[in-house]
């Protein structure tokens, strides 16, 4: 085919396109800070929930949002003297939507305790919003160290009910090692996610200190699909183990690939996999660590998944009952401080010793991190099992 | 052996980026138009495919067809819509014109009641089979695409150098005013162009999906990108070399992930485009020549 051509035209117009796709991403990010609201005469307590609701985690956003209503339902829809509000909000697991509904969540309805979000990376930028405002905020599910923390410096407002990224890859290592008696691993991570990004790092410093050998330690973008290449050297390797630290539609594509490309490898993965749209066909034999198996006897648990399925219909994941928990940990600081104001709240919740939940009794340390054990689940026949429990 | 199953491997993602810079390029050659809808089009495709062979139950090549059915009339009513109006302002009209279009495209699928804005797996409409042949392994879905595209190819030389419209489609490419004086109808050549590439991208989909099977409305974007700089390196509207330039990427990315690093992947594939276009903006194909009066 024939054509004029203009290089400098074409030129153009990719820098057009750079800026128009930068401009598109970037621009919205600020938080502003705003005054209280007038107090009325009935005493109400305003709570907003984040979460996934939509996008490629959204099964973890459902999960969370039905404990959260769970908790505040068995409440009564009241705390102390006040009557619970709530406003639920959803962030698509974008970090940039994230920082703008919780914006919206403090300046324009008003809440006092924001009870989100899921994924780390969307939870480290709302705890920046809710510290700055002095709202209180307690997330379920997110296990990377910096949301409380911050270069040495700790976000007061800020609390977790799950346990961090160091002691799950520290687990997840210890079992491989101890357990399955493997001795050499790859690792494959996503580059832009903190959450992967630790628990691969941390997987690997106690892998390597326990004698194990890790082959290959390789990353892709968040977008990728086709990991063909990098299993293909992973292939080569023969690793014992394929450590895949990633969300469960993430781990289900590359675990199908590796699976083409002849990897035999036990795949071995953290919390992210808790999910029923995880592909169990794929990942049969794999394990998981997590926070909690709806199979541990202990009474609470029973309990707990008898209540979930008279109301929703189906076994409670790990999601929902950190969501379960962590309402409840913020409804008890409510009551205990008996207050409205966030400064008082957040106090009560440090002091936090001892509070029976499903997942463990929660004492918070000093960085509002409580001390809990980790469970390992394994895939097989197309459930989760439930192999052990691991204690701190 | 194992340069050889990761030449493969670049060859499987190089043969669909080439589906889709055909249609980058075709439509270029014609109206001068970098199409940045070309990626939502092909995201299109593979759903219409996916639903073709899961809810529909349409057997397989059926449903490659359908979807280029529908993206075929998507192609042309976004021609009519978004880019005929604007056919005779100043380029950069139509340019934004195409991101509208693609941001459109994205977000609207995203609704609920469109695609949803959740990951879907998709279940494959065929086990699939592994062959190995002295240590090298060929699955029976590298081979589909493999002869999938290479017809396709052939397809298209046919239509453009055989047929009647695909004279036509190079009469235009050359000169619309004179095209029009020698009794062309433009305005259908300009539709046909758009139908043909938009198939292109429905098949490109349909196999990407079943190749690396997970799909929401967002996929587009990157093997938009990836096959746009496929083109431009072939050299943007010779047809030959969308083909060349995809081939080219689809080994640059793969040796990356492969002997470098997994995490340079983009940042290569990418810088390709710049260096191109400050070295030799026409392209590999491309001869460097005086713009014709």
């Amino acid at each position: 085919m024939y054509l004029k051509r203009n290089g400098k035209l074409i030129f153009l117009i990719v820098v057009l396109a750079v800026a128009l796709l930068a401009a598109g991403c970037g621009g919205k990010q600020q938080a502003q800070q705003e005054a209280k609201p007038a107090p009325s005469g009935e005493k109400v307590i305003k709570i907003g929930f984040i979460g996934p609701l939509t996008g490629d985690v959204k099964t973890f956003g459902e999960s969370t949002k039905n404990g959260f209503l769970l908790a505040i339902e068995q409440a009564g829809g009241k705390v102390g003297d006040y009557k619970i509000e709530y406003e639920i909000a959803d962030d698509r697991n974008d970090a940039t939507e994230a920082v703008n509904v919780a914006t919206k969540l403090i300046t324009q309805d008003k809440v006092k305790a924001i009870v989100g979000s899921v994924t780390s990376k969307c939870s480290i930028p709302i705890s920046k919003v809710a510290n700055d405002n002095k709202v209180v905020q307690i997330s379920p599910t997110s296990t990377n160290p910096k949301l409380t923390v911050d270069e040495g410096k700790r976000k007061e407002y800020v609390f977790r009910a799950c346990f961090i990224d160091p002691f799950q890859g520290t687990v997840a290592a210890k079992f491989a090692l101890d357990n399955l008696k493997l001795k050499t691993a790859a690792v494959l991570y996503d580059q832009g996610n903190d959450y992967t990004i630790g628990l691969a790092n941390y997987f690997k410093e106690a892998f390597e200190k326990g004698g194990g050998k890790v082959l290959a330690f390789e990353s892709y973008a968040q977008n990728d699909t086709d990991f063909s290449a990098v299993l293909t050297k992973i292939a080569k390797l023969n690793p014992d183990i394929l450590y895949l630290p990633d969300y469960y539609q993430k781990v289900s594509l590359i675990g199908k690939q590796a699976r083409e490309k002849g990897i035999k490898a036990v795949f071995l993965g953290g919390d992210g996999w808790d999910s029923k749209d995880l592909d169990f066909a794929t990942m049969e034999g794999g394990y998981f660590t997590n926070h909690y198996s709806a199979d541990d006897p202990r009474p609470e648990v029973k309990t707990w998944v008898e209540q979930y399925k008279a109301k929703y219909n189906e076994t409670p994941d790990a999601l929902a009952t950190l969501a379960y928990d962590a309402t409840k940990l913020l409804l008890n600081a409510i009551k205990t401080a008996n207050s409205d104001d966030p400064a008082k709240i957040k106090d009560a919740l440090q002091a936090t010793s001892s509070f029976p939940t499903v997942s463990g009794k929660i004492t918070y340390d000093k960085d509002g991190n409580p001390i809990k054990s980790a469970a390992i689940l394994q895939i097989k026949g197309g459930k989760q099992v439930y192999v052990d429990t691991v204690s701190p | 052996m194992e340069f050889l199953a990761q030449v493969i491997n670049g060859l499987q993602l190089g043969l669909v980026y080439a589906l889709i810079a055909l249609g980058y390029t075709m439509v270029y050659g014609i109206v001068r138009l970098i199409n940045f809808a070309h990626g939502d089009i092909f995201m299109v495709g593979a759903f219409v495919g996916y639903f073709g062979f899961t809810s529909w139950g349409l057997p397989f090549p059926l449903a490659i067809l359908t979807a280029m059915v529908v993206c075929s009339i998507l192609g042309v009513t976004i021609e009519r819509v978004a880019y005929k109006p604007l056919r005779y302002a100043p380029k950069i009209a139509a340019l934004i014109s195409a991101f509208g279009m693609s941001l459109f495209l994205e977000y609207f699928c995203s609704l609920k009641f469109v695609f949803g804005p959740n990951f879907r797996v998709v279940k494959r409409p065929f086990e699939e089979i592994h062959w190995n042949l002295g240590g090298l392994t060929i699955t029976n879905i590298q081979v589909m695409i493999f002869i999938v595209v290479v017809v396709m190819l052939i397809i298209l030389q046919y239509l453009i150098f055989r047929t009647k419209i695909g004279m036509a489609m190079r009469s235009v490419s050359m000169d619309h005013n004179t095209a029009r004086l020698m009794g062309v109808n433009v305005d259908n050549t300009i539709s046909v162009t758009f139908a043909i590439g938009s198939a292109f991208a429905a098949v490109g989909g349909v196999l990407y999906a079943v190749a690396y099977p997970q799909i929401y409305p967002f996929m587009g974007i990157m093997p938009g990108l990836k096959a746009f700089t496929a083109a431009v390196l072939g050299g943007i509207g010779i047809i030959p070399g969308a083909v060349l330039g995809a081939l080219i990427m689809g080994q640059v990315e793969t040796m990356t992930s492969a002997y470098l690093s997994s995490q340079l992947r983009d940042a290569i594939a990418f810088s390709i485009l710049i260096l191109v276009l400050l070295i030799r903006p026409t392209g590999i194909l491309g001869r460097t020549e005086t713009e014709k009066v």
